[in-house]
């Protein structure tokens, strides 16, 4: 079943390639042609942006990532004792190298992983997370990340996360272009051309959301539930990760969570949030922990 | 022309015959490799033992029985050959047995439990003992695959061949599954 899932896995990443490429065509040619008059050079200018931007995020993605979600890095067992002994134990089973080693000072517990593949992976835990689980609750946790590491799982996620984050870049650019255009051609009263330029950039606009989502879906809900599954086969002990769900249900969300980077964690972050649109259910991008919980049970 | 099909079939029949080989020599590799995973933790546990002795001596007659087995134990570890995995790990098992007793009696002398070098020996013991557990069950998934892979076709008659026996599993000890038992008698009568 693993190695059926890595390739799906690998599969799917240039599905939401080619889908990524395709809407960031669509955008740069209706940039191109609101602005310079032609579609084709608008698709050139945005491959070319993009790419350049793919490349300088593949390469630092993970501390980007880290950043956002304001992790500190760990280099030795003395900080964290713990934390890393079990890490180092989740590598060895999971025979993949030791990854990089985050804390998140917040008191909410939660973790996630990411990374370029399993060679350069990176895991992260929050403060709240060491100080509320005992260590099979974090051998639980742990291996759900180390299950991600290995189902390349983090390679999908960081390629979705840098292209919608180059989406946006591309949308906040030609809107900027639109302010400034409008301003420099207030005389020029043509309508016309007003109109399609207020259509287009409010098309560009919902374009990124949706991008956002389109992402999100691809890192599908069954990933989750693949990667508690892995977790038990590399622990051997389905109670430990039972009662750490348990705990993570109870769970106040996070403040330093970045809400882009909310598919990447353990439990959803933002979760418990006042304040959440009504349309987000329809995007979760995890499965109800209790679910989690029951398929564990049936183990 | 047909002195070229052989060849041809020849050449293939032994690319093919190599790579077979090639691939059982490495599954048995990686199960040596995993045995000295296990052996290195082995020896780890026994280096941090001593620390434990002289940490825990202070405190008087702290299981002083208990002390002594498990400093038997390790040089039983360390005088066993490399080769005798099975006693290796019994006395590994007995060894465990052993120092979680000592783990657990420690509640009741909080002046101990409350140092941090016997804290931070506790958390290495842990480790090494999670570790000693997880590259067990390493080496056993690696023993699978490469006693599975000798037992099949065609891979059977290259083992059959070459002499390749099946390697032995690791037995998990009855104790591991018990969890230890706390006694919390004394506490409650002061």
């Amino acid at each position: 079943m693993l190695y059926q899932q890595i390739a799906r896995n690998k599969r799917k990443t240039i599905v939401v390639l080619a889908g990524f490429f395709l809407l960031i065509s669509l955008v740069g040619a209706a940039f191109g042609r609101l602005f310079a008059g032609t579609a084709v050079g608008g698709v050139i200018f945005a491959l070319i942006l993009t790419l350049i931007y793919v490349v300088v995020i593949w390469g630092q993605s993970t501390d980007v990532v880290m950043n956002m979600n304001h992790a500190k890095e760990i280099h030795s067992a003395q900080e964290a004792p713990q934390l890393w002994h079990v890490v180092e134990d989740m590598a060895m089973v999971a025979q993949v190298p030791m990854p990089r080693v985050f804390i998140i000072d917040d008191p909410s517990p939660n973790a996630f992983a990411t990374g370029n593949d399993p060679q350069h992976a990176a895991v992260a835990a929050t403060a709240g997370l060491l100080q509320m689980m005992d260590r099979e609750e974090l051998e639980g946790v742990m291996g759900h990340e180390m299950s991600h590491v290995r189902n390349y799982d983090i390679r999908l996620q960081t390629i979705a996360l840098a292209l919608a984050s180059a989406i946006s870049l591309l949308v906040n650019f030609a809107g900027n272009f639109w302010w400034w255009g409008d301003g420099s051609r207030d005389d020029d009263d043509d309508s016309a051309g007003g109109v399609i330029a207020l259509v287009g950039s409010i098309l560009l606009i919902i374009l990124a959301p949706l991008a956002a989502t389109i992402a999100q879906m691809a890192l599908s809900r069954n990933r989750e539930y693949l990667a508690d599954a892995g977790s038990v086969e590399l622990t051997r002990n389905p109670q430990g990760l039972i009662s750490a769900l348990e705990k993570l249900k109870n769970a106040q969300p996070m403040k330093a969570a970045d809400q882009s980077s909310s598919a990447l964690y353990i439990s959803d972050p933002l979760r418990n949030a006042r304040h959440r649109p009504f349309w987000d259910n329809l995007f979760d991008t995890h499965p109800p922990l209790d679910d989690r919980i029951e398929r564990l049970r049936h183990m | 022309m047909t002195w070229i099909i052989v060849l041809v079939i020849v050449i293939l029949l032994v690319i093919w015959y190599v790579a077979i080989y090639n691939g059982l020599i490495n599954l048995r590799t990686h199960a040596q490799e995993s045995w000295s995973q296990i052996d290195v933790q082995l020896q780890r546990r026994n280096d941090l033992i001593p620390n434990l002795v002289s940490t825990v001596k202070g405190y008087s007659n702290y299981e002083a029985q208990t002390l002594e087995k498990v400093v038997q134990l390790r040089t039983k570890i360390n005088s066993l050959p490399d080769s005798a995995h099975q006693e290796k790990m019994a006395a590994s098992d007995q060894l465990t047995g052993a120092l979680n007793h000592l783990f657990a009696v420690s509640e009741r002398y909080p002046d101990l439990k409350a140092s941090q070098e016997f804290s931070q020996l506790m958390e290495e013991l842990t480790n090494t003992e999670n570790k000693i557990a997880y590259s067990r069950q390493l080496y056993n998934s690696t023993v699978a695959s490469f006693d599975a892979k000798i037992q099949t076709f065609p891979a059977n008659i290259v083992a059959g061949i070459h002499h390749f026996t099946q390697l032995e599993y690791l037995k998990v000890p009855e104790s591991a599954k018990e969890t230890p038992k706390v006694d919390f008698s004394d506490l409650q009568q002061k």
